[in-house]
């Protein structure tokens, strides 16, 4: 602890101010805890700002569904009280089969939502009903599956509230690059040291540089944002091949994925690229997620688009957040490191549900859902995943 | 008589109003003495102010289609043109 350092000492000292590390802040702040959030640069401005904003319950595996239903259920209850420029959109997502054997996939995913309690919540759309949910889409789609409770929201604004709503409850968020972090507390670029009770790695992609080692490689994607259509999609509209063919763990892909904004704005993506570190837009890339974008809705070609970008999600080996104590950073009194990245293209949805896990596991309260499957101590295995 | 023979006849917001051989629909607007093209993300009242094709300020739907840069765009018999100013 540097001599002259004012105040008491945070509890909770939290490395990241994206929808993550925000969302852990207000969590921690209302369960009475002093937190401070340390960002390096604009809020929000890394995956949280990239990315489309989807909510979606995935299902992957058991453990994929279990924290992105759960996290739904958050977000339902976190609705209320968003401003209006967070603009939660329930707009429901449809899963699309372009053919009989991606049909075999909507029935198999409906099932198992309705196995798991959903049944009110999907719905299975034949190509006539789904022509007329989307007009826009090319003829001939086998069906698709809509799921109602999925939404969507606009991250950097969503980050923004929950960081001045810990601000507003006591909490502190201060601009800083953290370049050492230990169980007690942070070094900073300037040579400034943080005392803190429990220090948490919420820093993404960028999250590897201070707790080396763990397994959380970027994975690089492109959008688009188009000029305003309202009207023109209705629903957050997904490829189902974006299951079987599209996203496998190693290879570069893209998926159709069209997003309808409030503003009557259409987010287009999505692309993945593993072992690209360069953030810049790549033609190719794009021109192969716009290409795919066409095959499943001809007209969209001819929409203007305003601006194109490129991001990077940080990515774990079995598609899985890494949450909890990190093994290498137990201190000897007891305190920890505690790690919440890792959540590759599902860190808008899951941010809340990884938020009540970190600090139910913090303060020793018993979690809302099995936490051990995202436990940084966890065997790896190459998994096929998503998200 | 000419001058009246190479008039175009157009519709914009459904008012019938003619233009000449040559005029862009920005060019039309203007001279109908109408400020605006467009309407802001925010509400804002939005006019023309390149008259290049480079600041997207005057963008209309022509014919259906939206966002049609009015600047660009020249005058033709029976087009449609929309403003939401």
């Amino acid at each position: 602890m540097s001599a002259g350092e004012a105040g008491p000492l945070p509890d909770l000292l939290i490395v990241g101010g994206g929808i993550v590390g925000a969302a852990i802040a207000w969590e921690a702040v209302r369960a009475g805890l002093r937190v401070t959030v340390v960002e390096s640069g604009p809020i929000g401005g890394g995956a949280s700002a990239a990315g489309m904003g989807h909510l979606v319950v995935m299902d992957d595996s058991d453990a994929q569904f279990a924290l992105t239903r759960y996290s739904l259920d958050c977000w339902m209850e976190l609705r209320p009280l968003l401003p209006e420029d967070a603009e939660y959109d329930p707009c429901g997502t449809l899963w699309i089969a372009a053919d009989e054997e991606e049909m075999g996939e909507v029935r198999r995913k409906q099932a198992y939502l309705v196995a798991r309690g959903a049944a009110q919540a999907v719905e299975v759309l034949d190509p006539a009903q789904l022509r007329e949910a989307e007009p826009a889409l090319r003829e001939g789609l086998a069906g698709a599956l809509r799921v109602i409770d999925d939404a969507v929201v606009y991250t950097p604004c969503v980050v923004r509230w929950l960081l001045d709503e810990v601000v507003r409850l006591g909490g502190e968020l201060r601009t800083g690059k953290v370049v050492e972090l230990h169980p007690g507390g942070a070094r900073l670029a300037d040579g400034a040291w943080l005392s803190a009770g429990a220090t948490v790695n919420a820093a993404g992609v960028w999250a590897p540089r201070l707790t080396p080692g763990i397994p959380v490689v970027p994975r690089k994607g492109h959008l688009a944002i188009t000029d305003r259509y309202p009207g023109w999609v209705g629903h957050q509209l997904v490829e189902l091949g974006y299951l079987k063919s599209a996203h496998g763990s190693t290879s570069d892909s893209v998926a159709f994925n069209v997003q309808p904004r409030r503003t009557g704005q259409l987010l287009i993506g999505s692309s993945r690229q593993f072992g690209v570190e360069t953030p810049e837009v790549e033609g190719e890339m794009l021109g192969r997620m716009l290409r795919r974008a066409v095959e499943y809705m001809p007209g969209i070609g001819d929409l203007s688009v305003l601006r194109v970008w490129a991001g990077f999600r940080p990515a774990t080996p079995d598609n899985l957040p890494l949450i909890g104590r990190w093994p290498a950073g137990e201190g000897e009194d007891g305190r920890a490191v505690w790690l919440a990245t890792g959540h590759e293209g599902l860190g808008i949805t899951t941010s809340l549900g990884t938020a009540r896990l970190l600090v139910d596991q913090l303060l020793g309260r018993p979690c809302p859902i099995p936490v051990e499957p995202y436990w940084p101590t966890r065997s790896w295995h190459n998994g096929e995943g998503h998200g | 008589m000419g001058e009246r023979l190479s008039r175009l006849h157009l519709r914009i917001d459904g008012e019938e109003v003619w233009a000449e051989a040559g005029w862009t629909v920005a060019a039309l607007l203007e001279r109908l003495g109408r400020s605006a093209a467009r309407r802001s993300v925010l509400g804002e009242r939005r006019a023309p102010l390149c008259g290049m094709g480079i600041c997207f300020e005057c963008r209309v739907t022509i014919d259906g289609e939206r966002h049609r840069r009015g600047c660009q765009v020249l005058c033709r018999e029976g087009m449609e043109v929309a403003t939401d100013a």
